[in-house]
């Protein structure tokens, strides 16, 4: 049998399509892909913070670092909470120590004496994962073992993250660290093992005074959803565009 | 509770992440440290240098520029021994090294990062394959005068060489020509993709918005013409320590008596001087455009000036205006400029420049993590001296040391194959 060049440049091409046909019916998942598209998406985890309520214990921290497994001494934390000391000056002082994890039980910040009556006001705001509608860390992961999930939450996949820290850098609010012992990328996931169990986070859990809620935007039904939509609410950083999905109470324009 | 809680994750052993370097002064997040330090600061230097080695090997063989013959060869080759080493850095970096061909496997495009692997590999097909082209007729030179020698080095030398020609052994001169006009054409795509690999480096900061220092759209440029102005330093300095160490072995020899060695000019002053003013060019282009950005941000002064300006005129005052602007630019700028240039003159001038492209990339990545995401605190860098363990060997000087060596011991070694000094 005598093959032209004639047909042998058909019958080429015409194997390269059979061939690329049914390869194409596949699409390439990254494990992230996958896991991302196992979610609910009838549900969209938010958080809410009412700082008015917040008298900065500390309990919510300690319950984090336990239930999540973060080593407890380590100056590392998913969440945490801030102390603002407004003076009448406008000078504001603002500490953090330990994460708040064993509360403010000093009214000394940073080794100085505060003097009482020259305080305008003063507040706590607890801090956690904004899991952003657009999270700027999920944008820089090189490798993609930072994911969002159906329902909203910003994941890790410790499997797969190289440890470059890009995320780190990227997210404005800070909340990203490694992770000492599993040498990954480590961040507030919201306690995912567990809503997604029907669960509250550990730190919505020990909170005595009910200062932190989560909730689901999607359910008009849902009280968290509700105050969200009703009431007037804050957002931390609106200016990076990341658009963050922990809402916030009594937002005072001193806090960082 | 808590007690059980560290030991059952052995607490004494647990390395946190830039606890070891960073002291922080006023208001910052928990979570903030120095997370990328002096690996970080290599990364865009040796990437910069690279790029700049090439662009210089580039202008002679696309350019035609003649007075840059004698260079154009010897920063060629010294670029690929570079190559290697701009990895290094990022290796040394990764809290999971092993897992760094992940980059590889599954590329997320967003990411700045994630182009990196194609673009560095892009790139060192391009140097591979030219200086192959350049070096062909050498092969196969080579292979010729090495046939039927039996010692065991021209042996294996004869081999390597054989392998080297990939079968190629037409020196006719339509084969040559043919050579050469690879050559000019793989110089040609090179420079832009050295500038892009380097533009992307700058691209991989100016794209954090979360980062106030680092966030600009002129950061890719910056970084490409600081790069290029380091890249030519390097390749001068090297070239002119290189070719002195020649004539001084060689009138040492002649010294001891031995009357067969030749004598060697050393460096030519004629070469030196056409490079600086391709230099002083780029280091122009560079420090304008440093100043725009800085004049810029001054000007529109918007909510993270205050902290910039604090970091700036402030506690870096020394790095950014003395270290990297006087010393590093103005210092050098002027030795360069004052007429009846002398070999001597231009290597100090040029370890001035090349400490002032690594000042600049300093203070862009420890600079922008001098101050807080809240722009209430500071942090301080203090760079592992002595290590005390893996991680601060790695993200410390010696591993910074480990990095800027590298390259010249692989020169090193590719020279022996690929004589750039000796070959005219």
């Amino acid at each position: 049998m005598s093959c032209s060049r004639r047909d042998l440049l058909k019958n080429t091409f015409k194997a390269t399509l059979a061939s690329a046909l049914p390869l194409s019916a596949f699409k390439m998942l990254s494990p992230a892909q996958v896991k991302a598209s196992v979610g609910d998406s009838n549900v969209r985890w938010v958080f809410l913070v009412n700082t008015k309520k917040c008298v900065g214990c500390g309990l919510c921290v300690k319950a984090c670092k336990l239930e999540n497994e973060v080593p407890y001494d380590p100056p590392i934390t998913r969440t945490w909470v801030e102390r603002y000391v407004v003076m009448k000056n406008g000078q504001t002082h603002i500490d953090s120590p330990m994460g708040g994890r064993d509360g403010f039980t000093d009214s000394k910040i940073r080794e100085n004496e505060i003097p009482a009556d020259e305080i305008a006001k003063g507040f706590f705001v607890p801090k956690l994962c904004n899991q952003c509608e657009k999270p700027a860390c999920v944008q820089v992961c090189p490798v993609g073992a930072t994911y969002q999930t159906k329902d909203g939450v910003v994941l890790v996949d410790r499997t797969w993250c190289i440890g470059c820290g890009y995320c780190i850098m990227a997210c404005p609010y800070g909340v990203r660290f490694f992770h000492p012992v599993y040498k990954v990328a480590e961040k507030c996931t919201f306690c995912y093992h567990r809503i997604t169990k029907g669960m509250a986070p550990a730190c919505v859990q020990a909170c005595p005074f009910g200062a932190r809620q989560i909730g689901n935007l999607k359910d008009p039904n849902d009280p968290v959803a509700q105050i969200i939509l009703n009431q007037r609410v804050g957002i931390l950083k609106d200016e990076y565009g990341t658009k963050p999905q922990a809402y916030y109470i009594g937002l005072d324009n001193n806090v960082r | 509770m808590a007690v059980e809680h560290i030991v059952a994750q052995g607490a004494e052993h647990l390395f946190v992440h830039g606890l070891d370097w960073t002291t922080k002064e006023l208001f910052t997040y928990p979570n903030e440290f120095i997370y990328w330090s002096i690996q970080i600061v290599m990364y865009p230097y040796m990437t910069g240098l690279v790029a700049g080695a090439f662009v210089l090997s580039s202008l002679y063989h696309v350019f035609g520029q003649q007075d840059l013959k004698t260079i154009a060869r010897f920063s060629l080759v010294f670029s690929l021994a570079l190559l290697p080493v701009a990895m290094m850095p990022l290796q040394f970096h990764l809290q999971q090294p092993f897992r760094g061909a992940n980059v590889m496997f599954t590329p997320h495009f967003t990411s700045a990062i994630a182009a990196f692997g194609i673009v560095f590999s892009t790139y060192a097909v391009i140097v591979l394959s030219e200086i192959w082209f350049v070096y062909r007729q050498f092969f196969v030179d080579q292979v010729n005068v090495l046939k039927g020698k039996k010692e065991t080095k021209d042996r294996f030398m004869y081999y390597l060489y054989i392998v080297l020609t990939l079968g190629a052994f037409d020196t006719s001169d339509g084969a040559i020509a043919k050579d050469k006009k690879a050559v000019k054409i793989l110089a040609g795509i090179g420079i832009p993709v050295a500038c892009f690999l380097h533009g992307y480096a700058g691209f991989i900061f100016g794209s954090v918005k979360a980062n106030a220092l680092w966030m600009s759209p002129l950061m890719p440029v910056i970084f490409i013409m600081s790069a290029i102005v380091s890249g030519i330093a390097l390749c001068m300095l090297t070239y002119i320590i290189i070719m002195e160490w020649h004539k001084w072995s060689a009138i040492i020899a002649k010294g001891k008596g031995d009357e067969k060695v030749h004598m060697i000019a050393g460096a030519e002053l004629d070469v030196i001087t056409k490079t600086s003013r391709y230099l002083l060019g780029f280091l122009i282009a560079a420090i304008t455009l440093e100043l725009l950005d800085l004049i810029f941000r001054g000007y529109t002064a918007m909510k993270s000036w205050d902290i910039l300006r604090s970091v700036m005129y402030g506690k870096d005052f020394i790095n950014i205006f003395l270290l990297q602007y006087t010393l590093g630019n103005l210092v050098p700028f002027i030795l360069l400029l004052i007429p009846g240039l002398t070999i001597r003159r231009v290597f100090f001038a040029l370890i001035f420049v090349l400490f002032g492209v690594f000042m600049m990339r300093w203070n862009v990545v420890i600079g922008g993590q001098a101050f807080s995401l809240s722009f209430a605190g500071y942090m301080h860098y203090h760079m592992p001296i002595i290590p005390t363990n893996l991680e601060t060997y790695k993200e410390g000087l010696f591993g910074a040391l480990t990095v800027a060596a590298t390259p010249f011991i692989l020169f090193w070694l590719i020279n022996k194959v690929t004589p750039s000094l000796e070959f005219k």
